[in-house]
């Protein structure tokens, strides 16, 4: 079987900033792999270039044995790739429902219908409610999400990231702001996301990150210095100079 | 509750020329030409989040393609619609194709200076265009045998073009495709993430948007049997753009008053206000600063207010 991500030699740079540096990364499918790495490690932008939202230099990447390097952005998510963003990114003047189903609606060939009207008992619209049961937030399913609270618009985030039934899933801090018990929350979501998807995870937390990670990559400066096994990456030398500082 | 309300509303729009003299006939055509247009642009600055300047262009073309084919070439109406809506989209896919390279500012100047070419082109080629004088002569026409120079039948063929652009405006808007649109509007980084084209999809709403555009140039190339450079001039979309922000961008019926209230003023009142067009900046001004979301949002809002007050 493919692996589920296998990036070759990519390069990106901004000017004469390098972001990525012949980086090479091979991700097995159903594997929990956490991304970690000091501020500027060109964690973030890796995920960009998986996404295709920046366009790498050189380089290839390849999703189940598919080459996408080249392929559009939005053709990306039709392949399985989906992701969530450090910064919030939902529809503030949409309900819960309206988001989760637009996402849907990406990956249908139905979205270029201009003839039906979509309407709140369609299918979309009965799946949404189902994710946004998953993710514990049906009760608050026709609150716009400019309503809602910043734990609960990560939820959203995740159920929105589920509703493409993606391979490859890639989580940009899904903890990055939120509350001990917010954590927790979304912490179990992410734990309970069946291994049929392949998730990738960029997270500041140690503490949950660790605990869900089965192998971890450190970046710095746009390269992988050190890859393994949670104690082999902890107990690195390269780690704790430029990641744990001690 | 709303399809009562729109029942009404049609009712009343068709039973205007029973009660009304023929100045306000033609004032009404008058002003569900400009909704027709007004809705065109909407798809693009309302639903579509890309601020146009140059949409008079469309308007302007097929008006010009038709009194053109009707009085150089003698074809019939019927050709000369098919022709002049065509080519304006085609024309609408170009335009799209090279507008859509930016958004934002870079967006707005690129259709400006667009529509701005057209605008030189019907002033300065003479030989295709009469220049300054215009083309003159264009006849109305008579479908299944219904004469269009009364102002009465003309009224109620514009309103039955009028009702179905609106009606197919609808449609689109609350289709799947028509949600993916106001997606593209407010977060296109993440809609391209979740799959959609968000090229294509602000390319296929420019195209329609000029089709609409064209439409309504159709139909006021007939109304005033006469076209003239100043149609697609930067005031044309300006004003266009006018009434869809006052009445409520991104809403159904906004553009549609906003045409309206544009079309009142710019006929009615400046047969008493001599600067009337001082009088339209004003009311636009205070629309902007007591209702910055438009007519139609301000008044659904004071109106959802006033129910929750009663419950």
């Amino acid at each position: 079987m493919s692996n589920a991500l296998e990036i070759h030699h990519l390069n990106k740079s901004f000017g004469g900033v390098k972001v990525t540096q012949d980086l090479s990364l091979t991700v097995k499918p159903g594997e929990r792999r956490l991304i970690i790495g000091p501020n500027g490690a060109g964690k973030t932008t890796l995920f960009s270039q998986i996404s295709g939202e920046i366009i790498s230099d050189s380089g290839s990447i390849s999703v189940f044995g598919k080459d996408i390097t080249k392929s559009p952005a939005h053709l990306r998510a039709h392949v399985g790739v989906s992701r969530t963003y450090q910064i919030i990114t939902l529809f503030p003047k949409n309900t819960l429902t309206h988001n989760v189903a637009l996402a849907m609606l990406g990956i249908s060939k139905h979205k270029w219908s201009t003839i039906n009207k979509l309407k709140a008992d369609d299918e979309l619209f009965v799946k949404a409610l189902e994710l946004l049961d998953q993710v514990g937030l049906k009760h608050r399913a026709n609150m716009l999400i400019s309503e809602i609270s910043y734990g609960e618009q990560r939820r959203v985030e995740i159920a929105i990231a589920m509703s493409q039934n993606p391979s490859l899933l890639l989580l940009d801090e899904p903890l990055a702001g939120l509350s001990h018990d917010e954590r927790i929350i979304v912490r179990d979501l992410i734990i309970a996301i069946p291994k049929k998807t392949t998730i990738i995870m960029i997270e500041h937390d140690m503490d949950v990150a660790l605990s869900f990670a089965e192998t971890i990559s450190v970046l710095h400066y746009g390269s992988l210095i050190v890859e393994g096994d949670r104690d082999y990456v902890v107990n690195h030398p390269r780690t704790r100079e430029v990641y744990l500082g001690h | 509750m709303k399809k009562t309300a729109t029942l009404l509303v049609v009712a009343f729009l068709i039973s205007i020329p029973f009660y009304s003299g023929e100045y306000y006939i033609n004032l009404g055509s008058q002003m569900l030409i400009a909704a027709i247009f007004a809705s065109s642009l909407n798809l693009l600055v309302g639903y579509g989040g890309l601020t146009s300047l140059g949409h008079a262009v469309y308007l302007g073309l097929s008006a010009y393609i038709t009194a053109w084919l009707i009085t150089k070439l003698g074809l019939g109406h019927a050709q000369t619609a098919v022709i002049a809506l065509t080519a304006t989209t085609i024309m609408g896919m170009i335009f799209g194709w090279i507008a859509l390279r930016a958004t934002g500012l870079g967006f707005l100047m690129l259709t400006l200076a667009l529509s701005q070419i057209f605008w030189g082109l019907a002033y300065r080629w003479v030989s295709m265009t009469n220049g300054d004088n215009g083309i003159s002569g264009i006849s109305r026409p008579s479908p299944f045998g219904v004469n269009l120079d009364d102002s009465n039948y003309f009224y109620w063929f514009v309103l039955i073009i009028f009702l179905a652009s609106i009606f197919i405006i609808s449609r689109i808007v609350h289709s799947p495709f028509g949600v993916s649109i106001c997606g593209t509007r407010d977060q296109s980084k993440r809609m391209t993430a979740l799959g959609f084209n968000v090229w294509l999809i602000r390319w296929i709403t420019f195209v329609l948007a000029s089709f609409f555009g064209a439409v309504a140039g159709l139909l006021y190339v007939y109304f005033h049997k006469y076209i003239h450079p100043t149609v697609m001039s930067i005031t044309s979309s300006a004003e266009a753009l006018l009434c869809v922000i006052a009445g409520g961008a991104g809403t159904l019926t906004g553009p549609i008053i906003g045409a309206f209230l544009v079309m009142i003023l710019k006929n009615y009142v400046s047969g008493y206000v001599e600067r009337w067009n001082m009088l339209l900046g004003a009311v636009f001004v205070f629309i902007v600063l007591f209702m910055p979301s438009g007519i139609t949002p301000w008044a659904a809002e004071k109106i959802r207010l006033i129910r929750n007050k009663f419950e």
